[in-house]
C-alpha cells in the first residue's frame, strides 16, 4: 500500500506532471511536490509524486557500497 | 529501471550479508513494520542471508490487514444505500467484513469501482452530481497526504457530492504502542515512504525512551540488506539511534507540504486497530472545517457490532507474536482466492507473503 515506484518526469502542467516508468506514460499529481522539472524522477504513489529523488544522495550510497564490496573482493 | 536495478545487485547485496557476519554476535530481533518491506525480503529471499542470530519479524504495517472490522462493515453499508458510488483502492475490494465483502456488494448490484489515485474519485463525483460518491481512506502517512489534497480541491472546485470516510493511520504510536506492549525486538526497519512524509523526528522517542535502532529503510533488497547493517552496527556498539538509510528519498524534515495538507484537512484522534485495539493518537478524522466531505457526519448509519473471524491470529501476527505457519486455518482454509483474515487478502499482508513464497 505504501509503495512507490520512481518515475521521469517528461513535462510539467501545473499542478499535474506526464511521467514515464520504463516508458508508459502516466499523469502524476504534483499537489504534494514544488518546484519539479523535466528530467526530475519522482517516487509515484496512488497517483501523486511523494518525493522527489535525490540524485546526489543516491549516488553517494551507492559509491559507500561499492567501496564494501572492493573491500570485500581484496 | 532508474533507482531501483542498482538497488538490486546481488554482489553488492553478497558483501553486506558478507559484512554483517564478521560483525553480528548477539542475537538480535528487527521488527520491519512495513507490509512493503515484507514483501521484498520474501520476494528476494533475504532471510536465507543473514546470519542465524538476525530474526526478522513482521509488523502491522499494512493498511488493509489493520483496518477494523467495523470499519469495513461500515463500508459495506455505505455500499447499500441507493445512490451511492463507492470508489475504492482495489486492496480493499476482497477484505471480508461481518458477513460480505466490497466485491460481493458489487456482484449483488451495488456501484463499486476501483480506482488508482483518489483524484478519479472527485472527478467520478463531478461526472454524476445526482449521485454520492464516498472514498474509503485507507493508508498511513503516505497515502493520507493524497486524500487531503482531494478534499481541499473538491472544496476548491465545489464538488459537494464526494465524501471520504477516512480509517487513515499514523504510525509512530503503534510502533511506541508495540514495544510498550512488549514486543520483545531491538529495532525497527521502518517504513522509507511513510518517514518521507513524516521526517524523522516522529521517531526521537522509539530511541531515547526504549533504546530501540530505527532505521528508516527503502524497499529494495540492496535498501533492506544496509539498513539490516546499519541497525545490527548500532546495537553491537550499544548506540541505537534514528538513523536515514533511504537517503535518496527522505529528507530528515520530511515532506513539508503534505505535512501541513494533513494538519489542515485532519485531527489525530484515538483508533481502533485490528488485533491490536485502541491506540491513542493513531487515527486520522476529518476536521470540522471540513466535515462536509466527512461521510461518518453526512450519512447516519449504524451497524451491527462486528465479529472477528474464528479461528484467525492475524491479531498476534499483526503483533510480532505469531507467524503464519502458527495458524491452524493458514494454507487450508485461509488461502488468497478465499482469504478468512484481512492478513491474507492484500499482496502485502503477512500470511499472503508468506503464501505466496512459501517453499
Amino acid at each position: 500500500m505504501c509503495l512507490a515506484i520512481p518515475a521521469k518526469v517528461i513535462s510539467v502542467d501545473g499542478a499535474s506532471a506526464k511521467v514515464s516508468i520504463e516508458d508508459i506514460e502516466y499523469t502524476a499529481s504534483l499537489l504534494l511536490l514544488d518546484d519539479v522539472k523535466p528530467g526530475d524522477f519522482i517516487m509515484l504513489h496512488a497517483g501523486f509524486g511523494i518525493e522527489k529523488v535525490d540524485p546526489v544522495r543516491a549516488a553517494e550510497t551507492l559509491e559507500l557500497l561499492n567501496e564494501m564490496k572492493k573491500y570485500r573482493t581484496h | 529501471m532508474k533507482y531501483v536495478d542498482e538497488y538490486r545487485k546481488r554482489d553488492l547485496i553478497l558483501s553486506i550479508a558478507e559484512k554483517l557476519k564478521t560483525i553480528s554476535k548477539k542475537e538480535i530481533v528487527l521488527m520491519e513494520v512495513c507490509g512493503g518491506h515484507t514483501m521484498a525480503i520474501h520476494r528476494f529471499g533475504l532471510n536465507s542471508l543473514l546470519p542465524e542470530n538476525i530474526h526478522l519479524i513482521s509488523g502491522p504495517g499494512c493498511p488493509v490487514c489493520v483496518s477494523s472490522q467495523h470499519f469495513i462493515d461500515l463500508a459495506l453499508a455505505f455500499s447499500r444505500i441507493p445512490g451511492v458510488i463507492i470508489t475504492t483502492y482495489g486492496d480493499l475490494i476482497r477484505v471480508p467484513g461481518s458477513s460480505t465483502s466490497l466485491e460481493k456488494e458489487r456482484a449483488a448490484g451495488s456501484d463499486i469501482r476501483i480506482i488508482y489515485s483518489v483524484l478519479e474519485a472527485v472527478e467520478i463525483a463531478r461526472q454524476n452530481p445526482g449521485k454520492k460518491i464516498i472514498f474509503p481512506g485507507i493508508g498511513f502517512e503516505t497515502t493520507a497526504p493524497a486524500t487531503g489534497a482531494a478534499i481541499i480541491k473538491a472544496r476548491l472546485e465545489n464538488v459537494s457530492n464526494f465524501f471520504v470516510l477516512s480509517a487513515h493511520k499514523v504510525m509512530p504510536p503503534v510502533m511506541k504502542a508495540l514495544v510498550e506492549d512488549g514486543v520483545k525486538i531491538n529495532g525497527f526497519i521502518a517504513p522509507g515512504h511513510v518517514t518521507a512524509i513524516t521526517g524523522i523526528s516522529a521517531y526521537n522517542d522509539l530511541a531515547s525512551l526504549y533504546s530501540l535502532g530505527v532505521v528508516a529503510t527503502g524497499f529494495e533488497p540492496v535498501d533492506i540488506m544496509q539498513a539490516v547493517l546499519m541497525l545490527v552496527s548500532q546495537i553491537e556498539s550499544g548506540t541505537p539511534k534514528v538513523e536515514v538509510q533511504y537517503r535518496r528519498v527522505i529528507n530528515n524534515d520530511g515532506n513539508r507540504i503534505a505535512q501541513k495538507i494533513l494538519r489542515e484537512v485532519f485531527d489525530y484522534r484515538d483508533d481502533l486497530w485490528r488485533g491490536l485495539g485502541m491506540i491513542p493518537g493513531s487515527g486520522l478524522r476529518i476536521t470540522d472545517e471540513f466535515s462536509s466531505f466527512d461521510a461518518e457526519k453526512q450519512f447516519s448509519i449504524e451497524v451491527p457490532r462486528s465479529t472477528e473471524p474464528k479461528g484467525c491470529i492475524c491479531g498476534e501476527i499483526l503483533r510480532g507474536l505469531k507467524t503464519p505457519v502458527e495458524c491452524s486455518l493458514f494454507a487450508n482454509k485461509c488461502i488468497p482466492s478465499d482469504p478468512v483474515g484481512a492478513c491474507m487478502v492484500s499482496g502485502e499482508g503477512t500470511c499472503a507473503t508468506y503464501y505466496k513464497y512459501r517453499s
